[in-house]
């Protein structure tokens, strides 16, 4: 695994446009896979609309320390994108008079924004639910990030954390040598101060997502999986498993491509088509906002940089809740991903 | 290339076409089949991986493809798939060797 993201590398799939052309050109056999947008006028749901924005999903920069196999952020070490205090200000003053309830934050590793814990502080302050999702190793990747697990407790945070499996191998495949190890070191200091333990209000939730170019199984049995794994063999203990699909953008779809996997991987996400998984999905409910200030329907339309349709809201300057919740949403291709199975999102499946 | 070959990795996706002849006959075998591999007293993960052992055992291209992915997608290492195979091999190969036991009791009772 290459350790330059594919921005550095000036690779094609680094600009958002390229890969949109790729998504939407036909098969080796001459094709067209059946456009995303007729499955949703089947379904009743063209356009898809918002239901009502309860989560405000902020990108709070690209930079991390890992280079996972997987990334659909192309995030990495040489990620300069980083958002600003004023920014962060900006997504407060939006939202500190609405209803919307949980501030989701992402990144990259969002704990390198240097800002990030002011921002948590004051998220707590207006009493939003702050969900941090974390790559783990980042906790034992410098001494100054070694009392994050303390500080996330203080504030309430709800730790969603990376975990592609309870092997070495397959994590390791996906995101990098000993980031296994790390992890589950991670996790441990997690438990010690509470997170994922009964009665503690702390919780403390893994997302698996599949180490190749296959969808995830049901997340019921593959909780069950990782629970005992885990507390077998590490004493970890933890609250729900999100199973999350790999959408074919960036760097994963660098993989399919790379291996072979492209066109049956991209079938099978069609051929998967959930009816009910589409109402479910995560863009109806959510916006997400990028290290610039702008928003977007979803973190995938944000690596895609697909803006909102309507120029005056593309920017949190001009937060406009109401007219938020009338926009038209975009898809394209790589929303097949959100709606195969049994529907992906970032809390996990959906139907 | 699809007329070269009796196998194609395409057909596979076209599985459920088989109700196409016979409708009433399909949907009973696709419910059966659902109902069969949902998690009950064995997680799903144990019956992906006994498919997968039958299917070496039938040697069907297409149950190979199709519980690989499915085993991988249960959570199943490669340990474990790689062992639910030998599993295969094992009853395969005992199947022919248990049938020594008929050969020397033939033996037996032909020679003096």
């Amino acid at each position: 695994m290459t350790s330059a993201t594919l921005k550095r590398r000036q690779h094609l799939l680094s600009y958002a446009k390229k890969q949109l052309d790729f998504l939407n050109q036909p098969k080796e056999n001459g094709e067209q896979f059946t456009s995303f947008e007729s499955k949703l006028n089947e379904t009743g749901l063209d356009p898809l609309k918002p239901t009502k924005i309860d989560n405000f999903q902020i990108n709070v920069g690209y930079m991390c320390n890992l280079t996972c196999g997987h990334c659909h952020v192309d995030a990495g070490p040489d990620r300069k994108e980083i958002m600003t205090r004023e920014t962060m200000q900006e997504c407060i003053n939006s939202i500190k008079d609405t209803d919307i309830s949980t501030v989701d934050l992402t990144g990259g590793a969002p704990e390198m924004n240097p800002d990030f814990r002011w921002f948590v502080e004051e998220l707590s302050k207006i009493n939003k639910k702050v969900i941090v999702r974390s790559n783990l190793t980042i906790i034992l990747a410098n001494p100054k990030y070694n009392d994050l697990p303390e500080f996330f407790a203080k504030h309430k945070v709800e730790v969603v954390c990376s975990m592609p499996h309870f092997t070495r191998l397959r994590t390791d495949s996906q995101r990098g040598d000993g980031v296994f190890d790390k992890s589950i070191t991670a996790l441990q200091m997690l438990n010690e101060v509470g997170y994922g333990k009964e009665g503690s209000g702390l919780m403390l939730h893994l997302v698996h997502n599949p180490s190749g170019a296959f969808m995830p199984g049901s997340q019921e049995s593959l909780q069950k999986e990782f629970k005992k794994k885990l507390f077998d063999a590490f004493g970890i203990v933890f609250n729900d498993l999100y199973a999350i699909t790999n959408l074919p953008i960036s760097r994963y779809l660098d993989y399919l491509i790379n291996s072979g996997n492209y066109e049956n991987y991209m079938q099978k996400l069609i051929d998967s088509y959930n009816p009910d998984a589409a109402r479910n999905v995560m863009c109806r409910n959510t916006i997400s906002i990028s290290w610039d200030g702008y928003l977007y329907d979803c973190d995938f339309n944000q690596m895609l940089e697909m803006k909102l349709k309507d120029e005056k809201l593309q920017h949190i300057k001009n937060f406009d809740l109401e007219a938020l919740e009338a926009r038209e949403i975009l898809v394209d291709q790589h929303c097949y991903g959100c709606t195969a199975g049994s529907g992906s999102s970032c809390g996990g499946a959906t139907s | 290339m699809s007329k070269k070959t009796y196998y194609n990795a395409e057909d596979l996706n076209k599985f459920g076409n088989i109700s196409e002849f016979s409708p009433e006959l399909g949907k009973k075998f696709f419910d059966y089949y659902a109902e069969v591999f949902k998690e009950g007293e064995l997680t799903e993960r144990e019956k992906a991986l006994i498919a997968l052992a039958v299917s070496h055992t039938v040697q069907c291209p297409y149950c190979i493809d199709a519980y690989t992915s499915g085993s991988l997608e249960k959570g199943a290492t490669e340990g474990q798939m790689m062992e639910a195979v030998h599993i295969a091999a094992a009853i395969r190969g005992g199947a022919s060797l248990v049938h020594g036991v008929q050969m020397m009791n033939k033996t037996k009772e032909l020679l003096m």
